[in-house]
């Protein structure tokens, strides 16, 4: 099981998976925006989307995870 | 001129107009956003009045708040800086119906350079050259390939009319490849945008950005200020800007015929204040340099001061004269360029992670002086950047007689400037301006690509977590003078005294390193723990009546967005524990007391 983390400080703008996905590496889960940039979080590992813990427009801090791959 | 200017905007450039509005003895208002309440924009003006909470457009953007501020005020004239009401022609055209000057050109030239299309042919009008290529999509490869022959040439980009992103984008570099681009670029068109319709337009490989700075006021005249190179970018945006270009790039001849595109392209649209012209610069080996204009942005420019540094001309306060309905205080012959003007734009970003936004809290800040350099700030020590607005937070401005010259004293401003507890561009300015590629003068757009190269701009790791076992160590870090002498010196080795120490996850460099020792005198030193540092506590890992070892992790701090953990300083009872989680504390305020085996 691995966490993908936020890998900066901003907000959630949109969630590019759902629970059940299956996901590669390097594929888009999110998408945050930080300092009127959009920034994707790309997958580290394969997986499926066991959960999603966050929501779009939610506040996120450097580090917390935002989807946890089974 | 205006006896009173209000200043929509915040950060640098805010505090650029208010400077400006200074020296020109006009009084200034600011505007600010709840999260700006303690900014230095909001104290540098003559009074200040908050716009409210939430994002900038109910404060920033919002246009009946900021009208009602400058009736409040008694402002005759509102001046946008970039971004925000910048270049926004219904603002423009609500403040002269509201009888307040809007400092920038009329409603109707921000209308025109604002469409692509009817700026490409009114400036086509005006003879200023434009990108060659089609505006009507082509129907056939036959038909492309004569119309490539007879109007654009090669290299050719195939362009898909719903395209973008990359998507749908094909170049020919001759004649054999143009089928291959042609279809591919439809195929696209049609799997991404359900169009195959496709354009075309001259490719410029590895194209220079270089532009005109102009001025104009409401009488007629006209003037440029010479060119700016801005082609070191990330993301198609500028993170480093020269005046003028380097002089292999832009010769005197070339200076005099692209400032003549630039006064041609304002003149074409009557505008009035300072603007830039945007173009392409494309220079071929062995052949001729071509320049094509690219978009006016109708509004003073981030990188505007090292035009400044190299005309002497204060472009924000001709802009503000111009408004006023003033003449230009220079005519195009007192336009002299003296030596080279770099720009280096203090983003708050890591360049290392692909340039990724750092928003944080800044800890000791110190800007560099001396000969030579100019930094245009809109923070301070203490202060946040919040991830709700622009990651440029400073600019850093050098002068000097050439580009090698400058560059030098660049790197070294560079070295003084500090700036604590923010992950910005520093680290990547210092590693980019030493490479030969820029003492060459390249576009150097495959270094900014180059994650590997990137990755060697990484910060210094956050402090590493105690662990067990391990001798506790702290380093820190001294003067010391030796015969007169002064030495910088690191001392590794137990630390002193029974106090807590505080481990600072953050980007702070000169957070002191520790590790934990290992449990051996139980005993001794007063039993209370006092708190290190004021903050909040975050989360606390005993309670009372537990027994705990020495240097086990007891609570855990947060201040300045770090989290700092407190561990034990001796082993023993805890008997007294009066902290709660989430509730702040003060440096000096007793965490824990803690009775030793022996004592009880």
């Amino acid at each position: 099981m691995t966490d993908v983390e936020a890998h900066i400080t901003g907000t959630v703008w949109k969630i590019e998976c759902a629970v059940g996905d299956t996901v590669a590496e390097g594929d888009t889960v999110a998408i945050l925006e930080s300092m009127k940039m959009e920034m994707p979080v790309e997958a580290e590992d394969a997986g499926t989307v066991k959960e999603i813990c966050c929501e779009e427009g939610q506040a996120v801090n450097e580090g917390d995870t935002l989807v946890v791959l089974d | 001129m205006f006896s009173k200017v209000l200043v929509a905007n915040r950060g640098e450039i805010a505090v650029r107009i208010v400077r400006a509005l200074e020296e020109l003895g006009v009084a200034s208002v600011a505007v600010y956003s709840e999260l700006d309440r303690d900014a230095p924009h909001v104290r540098r003006a003559g009074e200040s009045y908050n716009l409210g909470e939430g994002p900038a457009a109910e404060n920033y953007l919002n246009v009946e708040k900021i009208l009602d501020v400058a009736r409040r005020s008694g402002a005759e004239a509102i001046h946008p800086g970039y971004g925000f009401l910048a270049e926004n022609a219904p603002f423009a055209k609500i403040c002269e119906e509201a009888g307040i000057v809007f400092i920038g050109p009329p409603a109707s030239a921000i209308e025109a350079m604002g469409s692509k299309t009817r700026a490409r042919e009114l400036m086509k009008a005006a003879g200023v050259p434009i990108v060659p290529g089609t505006t009507e999509p082509v129907a056939t490869v036959a038909d492309a390939l004569r119309i490539v022959k007879k109007e654009i040439g090669f290299p050719v980009a195939v362009k898909a009319a719903g395209g973008g992103g990359g998507k749908g984008f094909r170049v020919a570099l001759a004649e054999e490849e143009l089928e291959a681009a042609f279809e591919g670029a439809s195929r696209e068109g049609e799997k991404f945008f359900s169009d195959p319709a496709v354009y075309l337009e001259r490719y410029l490989p590895d194209p220079r950005h270089v532009e005109v700075q102009v001025l104009a006021d409401r009488h007629g005249n006209v003037i440029h200020l010479g060119e700016r190179d801005c082609s070191i970018q990330r993301r198609h945006q500028k993170v480093i800007e020269e005046s003028p270009a380097p002089e292999w790039v832009v010769d005197p001849e070339m200076r005099e015929r692209i400032g003549q595109i630039g006064v041609n392209a304002a003149r074409a649209v009557d505008y009035v204040g300072a603007g830039t012209i945007e173009g392409l610069f494309s220079s071929h080996e062995g052949g001729e340099s071509e320049y094509f204009f690219l978009e006016m942005n109708a509004r003073v420019q981030v990188e505007h001061c090292v035009t400044e540094m190299t005309t002497g001309i204060d472009i924000v306060k001709e802009g503000i004269r111009a408004a006023a309905g003033e003449e230009l205080a220079y005519a195009q012959e007192d336009v002299v360029l003296r030596g080279h003007a770099i720009e280096c734009r203090i983003n708050a970003e890591d360049a290392s992670k692909n340039f990724a936004p750092a928003p944080g809290r800044i800890g000791v800040y110190r800007e560099p002086m001396g000969p030579g350099v100019r930094v245009d700030t809109g923070v301070e020590a203490g202060g946040e950047v919040s991830p709700m607005y622009d990651p440029m937070v400073a600019k850093l401005i050098v002068w000097d007689a050439d580009r090698a010259q400058a560059t030098r004293r660049m790197l070294r401003a560079l070295g003084e400037f500090e700036i604590e507890g923010l992950k910005t561009l520093i680290p990547f300015h210092q590693a980019l301006l030493a490479t030969d590629q820029w003492a060459r003068g390249e576009t150097c757009r495959d270094l900014l690509e180059d994650k590997k190269w990137l990755k060697t701009l990484a910060f210094p790791a956050p402090v590493a977590p105690p662990e067990d076992g391990e001798d506790e160590r702290i380093e820190q870090k001294y003067a010391v003078e030796v015969s007169g002498r002064r030495f910088d010196v690191r001392v590794l080795g137990p630390a002193f005294g029974g106090g807590a120490r505080a481990a600072a996850n953050g980007a702070a460099r000169t957070a002191p390193k520790r590790g934990r020792r290992k449990a051996t005198s139980g005993a001794g030193g007063p039993d209370v723990l006092p708190s290190p540092l004021q903050g909040n506590m975050w989360k606390v890992l005993v309670k009372a009546g537990d027994t705990v070892q020495e240097g086990q992790l007891l609570c855990i701090i947060e201040a300045m967005k770090m989290e700092n953990e407190i561990t034990a300083h001796k082993s023993g009872t805890i008997v007294e524990l009066p902290i709660t989680e989430g509730a702040p504390i003060q440096a000096g305020a007793p965490i824990a007391t803690i009775r030793s085996a022996e004592a009880s």
